[in-house]
C-alpha cells in the first residue's frame, strides 16, 4: 500500500510503486482530469502541484510523491486558480480542451510565484505545455487577464 | 462498404424540402423536434417503426434545459456550441438554459447533409446544418407558442418570447420547461418561418462556449481517455514497425509477468496485443514485448527513396487534371519564366489525445464509447468484424482531445482492432484500446508526402500568361468507401483541390497529377489538399510578382481583379479581394515592415471560405526565423459565432505553423522515425505569434471555419522569409533548412 495526499485527502492504493502518478490518479482515484498526452514528460498535459510546483505526473512515481501534498485540477482552489479559471472561460480559451488542466496549473503556478508575469515569464512558464489547438494566443491574453483581477 | 459510397452518390435531399414532425414525447418526457426524412431514405425507412424515422435535434425537459443533439464530433472546433446557437436563435431562448449532447449514430436520422452519412469533416458542421438546426429550433419555439395561446386562451399571435420566457400582454408568462409537456401533445406546424438575418440575436453576435466551464475544471467523462467501464481491460497493440509486416515470432514471457496483465494476445493483421486491467501494466508490458516481424510483404522503402521516385515522377508527363490555353506555348513564348519544385513531408496529425475506443461485445450487441468522427462507418465496422447487424452497434461519442481529420478514417482501422481484440478475448468485458502517443505517431494515416513541379510564363508587361503545376502525391481516396466519389479519371480531387481551382488571370493552364502507390496509410490533415497546394501556388505567386517587378499584394490584385473568362473564378477573385484587401488594411502594409522586420502575404479558398493572411518575422542570430505577428481576414459567409470563427484561425494558423516550422514523418527502410513530442516537435507557447483576426460581415450562406485558417500560413511565411533572404524556402519544414 502507498500513501498518497491528493486534494487535501489521504488516499491508499495499492499499484507497483514504478507506477507513474497519473496512472494512479487517472485509473485508481478516479480523477481523470489529469491528462495522458506523452508519458516523456514532453507535453505537459499531466501537470499536477506537488507541494504547490507544477510537476509531470506522467513522470514522478508514485513511490516518489509519499508524504507530499498533490492538488490535481479536481482540488486546485485559491486566489490565483479562480482567477486562472474565471479568466479561460471568460475568454473562451479552451478548443477540444484537452490540454487545458496541465495549462491551468501550469498557470496558476506562475501567477502564484509572479502575480504581474511578463511575456517572457510565460514563455518561460508555459513552454512545457503544449495544446495542440494552439490556443497559445489566448492563453497568454488570459494569463494577462487573470493577473488584472487577482490585482482587484 | 459499399453502401456508404452509394449513399454518399445520392446526393442530399434539400433541406427546403423537408417537413418537421414531433417525435413521441421522449423518456426524459417535454418536447422533442426533429425532422422527416423525404424521398429515398425515408422510403428505406419503410416498416421500421415510425418514431424512428424523424430525427430529434432539440429535446426540452421539463427543468427548463433546451437541449441541442449535435449530429457531428466536437473536437474542438465549437460545433457544438455553434448548433446550439441556432437553435437558439430561433427557439429565443437563453443562453443559460441551453445544453449539447452528441446524438448516437444513427445515419437515417444523423447524417452530413453534404456527405450523405453521418460524419465530420470538410469544414461542414455548421455549413450543412445551418437551415436544419434553425427550423428544429424554429419549430420547437412554435409549439411552445401553441401550448401557451390554448394554456392562457388567448391568441398566439399575442405571446411573445424572450430568453427563455413566454409572456402575454396580460401579464402571463412561463418558462419553457413549464409549457414542455403541454407543446409536447400538440400537432407539428406544416412549416415554420425563420427570422431574417436583422432579427438575429445571436448568430453572428456571440454566444458563450457550452463546453468551456467543463474543460476547465477537468470533468469527469467528457473524452474517450476517460471511459471507465466496470470490469474494464485496457489493451495496448504494438503495431508494425514496417506497414503491412506480420508477426513472425513473439515472446510474452516478461510481459506476462507485470502485474496486472491478464493476457497477451496475437491480433492477426494488426499486431500483438497487451491486455491488463488497467493502463500502466499494458504499457509497461508493451515495453518487455519481444516481436520479431516478418517484412516480406510490408512498405520498406524510405522516405528519402520515395522522395527520389518522387522527384523522377514530377518530371514526366501524367494524368491531366485542369487544361486550359496553350500553357507550354505560352511558356515557351513567355518574357519571364520562374520554375520551382517543392517537397512537403508525410506529417502526422498528433492531437493532444491519442486515438482510444472502448468496445463492450454482449451477445449480438456492441457498444462504443469514443469520439467518433464518422458514426455510420464505426458503427458498420464494428458490425462487420463482430458478424452482428448495423443497427445492433450503439454508438456513444464523447469529446474528441482534437483530431485534425485522424479521427475520420475510411477504414475505421481503431474500430477493426477494437472489434478484432474483443471478438478473439471472447469474454463479455468492456476493452478500451488505448493508443500510448508512441503507438499514434507511428500508426500511419499521415498527410501524404508530396512533390509539387510548377513553371509560371510572364509577358513582358508583368501578366501571369501561364501556369504549369504537375504534383507527385499519394490518393488519399483511392481503394477507400469514396474512391468512387472523390476519384475521377485517375485524379484524385483532394490531391489538385487549391490549384484545380486556380483563379488568378492566366492566360493558360495545364496541371497534371501523378498517384504513386505507397503502404503507408496516408489520410486528410487539416485543410487537406491545401496544405500544399496554397503553400505552392501563393509562393509561386510571389515569385512571379517578383519576376514582374510588382508589389506582392499590386500583383494578387491586378490578377485578381482582371476578368478570367470563368464565372466561377471571378465570384472567387472578388471575395479573395475582399479578405486581402482587409489584412493589408489591418496589417498597414502599405507602410511596410517596421526595422528588423519582413512580412509576407497570401491568399487562399478552401471549404469555400476566404482567408488572407499576412505573416510578419524577425530573423534571430543563429538564421532561423520567428513569427512575430500574423494578420488575418476571414471570408466565412455568415459568422455564427464570430469569436469562435477567430478561435479557429488562430488554432488553425498555429497548427499549420507548427508544421511547416518544424515537423515531418520520415522512414527509414520502411520504419517511422519519430515517436513523440521530443523528436515530432509541436508548436509552443514562444513559437505562438500574436494573432490579430477580423471576420468579414457577410449575408453568403455560412461556410466552414475550422480548416481554412491553416493553408495560408506556410506561404505567408515562406513569403516574408524570401522578403528576408531573396530566395522561397521550397524544402518543408523550415528547420531542414536551418529556418526554423
Ligand atoms: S503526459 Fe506527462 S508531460 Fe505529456
Ligand atoms: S485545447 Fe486542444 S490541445 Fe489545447
Amino acid at each position: 500500500m502507498i500513501r498518497l495526499n491528493v486534494n487535501g485527502e489521504d488516499r491508499e492504493v495499492d499499484v507497483d510503486p514504478d507506477t507513474p502518478l497519473l496512472w494512479v490518479l487517472r485509473d485508481e482515484l478516479q480523477l481523470t482530469g489529469t491528462k495522458y498526452g506523452c508519458g516523456i514528460a514532453a507535453c505537459g498535459a499531466c501537470t499536477v502541484h506537488m507541494d504547490g510546483f507544477p510537476t509531470r505526473s506522467c513522470q514522478t512515481r508514485v513511490s516518489d510523491v509519499e508524504g507530499a501534498k498533490i492538488t490535481t485540477i479536481e482540488g486546485v482552489d485559491g486566489k490565483a486558480a479562480s482567477a486562472v479559471q474565471a479568466a479561460w472561460r471568460e475568454l473562451d480559451v479552451p478548443q477540444c480542451g484537452y490540454c487545458q488542466s496541465g495549462q491551468i496549473l501550469a498557470a496558476t503556478a506562475l501567477l502564484a510565484e509572479t502575480p504581474k508575469p511578463s511575456d517572457d515569464d510565460i514563455d518561460a512558464a508555459m513552454s512545457g505545455n503544449v495544446c495542440r489547438c494552439a490556443t497559445y494566443h489566448r492563453i497568454r491574453a488570459a494569463i494577462h487577464r487573470a493577473s488584472e483581477t487577482m490585482e482587484g | 462498404m459499399l453502401h456508404l459510397m452509394q449513399r454518399m452518390a445520392n446526393a442530399a435531399p434539400r433541406p427546403s424540402r423537408r417537413s418537421f414532425l414531433k417525435l413521441s414525447a421522449g423518456a426524459a418526457g417535454g418536447l422533442l423536434i426533429g425532422v422527416k426524412l423525404p424521398g429515398s431514405l425515408a422510403q428505406a425507412a419503410e416498416g421500421a417503426a415510425s418514431d424512428q424515422m424523424f430525427t430529434p435535434f432539440v429535446r426540452i425537459t421539463p427543468d427548463n434545459l433546451v437541449t441541442v443533439l449535435n449530429k457531428h464530433l466536437d473536437m474542438g472546433q465549437g460545433n457544438a456550441t455553434g448548433l446550439a446557437t441556432l437553435v437558439a436563435e430561433e427557439l429565443d431562448a437563453s443562453t443559460e438554459q441551453m445544453r449539447a449532447e452528441f446524438a448516437p449514430a444513427d445515419n437515417a436520422k444523423y447524417q452530413n447533409l453534404l456527405f450523405g452519412v453521418q460524419g465530420t469533416g470538410g469544414s461542414t458542421a455548421i455549413a450543412n446544418s445551418f437551415e436544419q438546426y434553425r427550423k428544429a429550433g424554429a419549430t420547437a419555439r412554435a409549439m411552445l407558442v401553441a401550448a401557451a395561446a390554448e394554456a392562457w386562451g388567448v391568441a398566439a399571435s399575442e405571446i411573445s418570447v424572450k430568453a427563455g420566457t413566454l409572456s402575454h400582454p396580460s401579464g402571463k408568462s412561463a418558462t419553457f420547461g413549464e409549457m414542455a409537456a403541454a407543446a409536447a401533445a400538440l400537432d407539428v406546424p406544416g412549416d415554420v418561418t425563420l427570422k431574417t438575418p436583422d432579427q438575429w440575436v445571436y448568430i453572428g453576435k456571440g454566444f458563450p462556449r457550452l463546453d468551456v466551464a467543463n474543460k476547465t475544471v477537468g470533468a469527469p467523462n467528457t473524452y474517450g481517455m476517460d471511459v471507465q467501464r466496470d470490469d474494464q481491460l485496457v489493451a495496448v497493440l504494438t503495431r508494425p514497425r514496417a506497414f503491412g509486416a506480420t508477426v513472425a515470432s513473439l515472446n510474452a514471457d516478461e510481459a506476462r509477468k507485470v502485474a496486472g496483465v491478464v493476457d497477451v494476445i496475437d491480433v492477426p493483421g494488426h499486431g500483438v496485443a497487451v491486455l491488463a486491467t488497467s493502463t500502466w501494466p499494458a504499457i509497461k508490458a508493451q515495453g518487455l514485448l519481444e516481436i520479431e516481424w516478418d517484412e516480406s510483404t510490408a512498405e520498406t522503402r524510405s522516405s528519402d527513396a520515395l522522395f527520389d521516385e518522387y522527384r523522377k515522377l514530377a518530371q514526366a508527363e501524367g494524368p491531366v487534371f485542369r487544361h486550359d490555353g496553350d500553357a507550354a506555348a505560352q511558356l515557351e513564348g513567355a518574357a519571364n519564366v520562374v520554375e520551382e519544385t517543392f517537397e512537403f513531408p508525410y506529417l502526422a496529425h498528433g492531437m493532444m489525445e491519442p486515438m482510444v475506443l472502448t468496445i463492450h461485445v454482449e451477445g449480438d450487441r456492441a457498444t462504443l464509447w469514443h469520439p467518433s468522427q464518422f458514426q455510420t462507418s464505426d458503427q458498420a465496422t464494428a458490425a462487420a468484424v463482430l458478424g452482428i447487424p448495423q443497427e445492433n452497434v450503439t454508438v456513444n461519442t464523447l469529446y474528441a482531445g482534437g483530431s485534425f481529420g485522424r479521427r475520420a478514417t475510411p477504414d475505421a482501422r481503431h474500430v477493426v482492432e477494437a472489434a478484432t481484440i474483443a471478438k478473439i478475448w471472447g469474454k463479455s468485458q468492456p476493452i478500451k484500446l488505448v493508443y500510448t502517443r508512441e503507438d499514434d505517431t507511428r500508426a500511419g494515416y499521415y498527410r501524404p508526402m508530396g512533390v509539387h513541379k510548377v513553371r509560371a510564363g510572364l509577358d513582358a508587361d508583368g501578366n501571369l500568361v501561364a501556369w504549369h503545376h504537375r504534383i507527385v502525391q499519394q490518393s488519399l481516396m483511392s481503394g477507400t468507401a469514396f474512391e468512387s466519389f472523390a476519384v475521377k479519371d485517375g485524379i484524385d480531387s483532394t490531391s489538385v483541390e487549391g490549384v484545380e481551382d486556380f483563379s488568378y488571370a492566366v492566360s493558360a493552364f495545364h496541371g497534371e497529377l501523378h498517384s504513386p502507390k505507397v503502404g503507408v496509410p496516408v489520410l486528410w490533415w487539416r485543410s487537406v489538399g491545401h496544405t500544399q497546394t496554397a503553400y505552392v501556388v501563393e509562393t509561386m505567386i510571389d515569385r512571379a510578382a517578383e519576376a514582374a517587378g510588382a508589389d506582392p499584394v499590386a500583383f494578387r490584385r491586378a490578377h485578381l481583379t482582371r476578368k478570367t473568362g470563368s464565372d466561377a473564378h471571378d465570384a472567387d477573385n472578388a471575395r479573395k479581394l475582399g479578405v486581402l484587401d482587409k489584412v493589408v488594411e489591418m496589417s498597414g502594409w502599405g507602410e511596410g515592415a517596421p526595422q528588423g522586420r519582413f512580412r509576407g502575404v497570401a491568399v487562399h479558398k478552401s471549404f469555400n471560405t476566404y482567408v488572407a493572411e499576412v505573416a510578419e518575422v524577425s530573423r534571430r542570430d543563429d538564421g532561423t526565423f520567428k513569427v512575430e505577428k500574423v494578420w488575418c481576414a476571414v471570408d466565412c459567409g455568415v459568422a455564427v459565432n464570430p469569436d469562435n470563427v477567430k478561435a479557429q484561425m488562430e488554432g488553425g494558423i498555429g497548427y499549420g505553423l507548427g508544421a511547416i516550422l518544424f515537423d515531418e514523418i520520415t522512414l527509414t527502410d520502411g520504419h517511422v522515425d519519430q515517436e513523440n513530442f521530443d523528436t515530432y516537435r509541436p508548436l509552443r507557447m514562444e513559437d505562438m505569434p500574436a494573432v490579430e483576426v477580423e471576420v468579414i460581415a457577410s449575408a453568403a450562406a455560412p461556410t466552414g471555419a475550422g480548416e481554412p485558417g491553416t493553408p495560408p500560413i506556410g506561404p505567408a511565411v515562406a513569403n516574408a522569409i524570401r522578403a528576408a533572404t531573396g530566395s522561397v524556402p521550397s524544402v518543408l519544414p523550415l528547420s531542414k533548412a536551418g529556418l526554423a
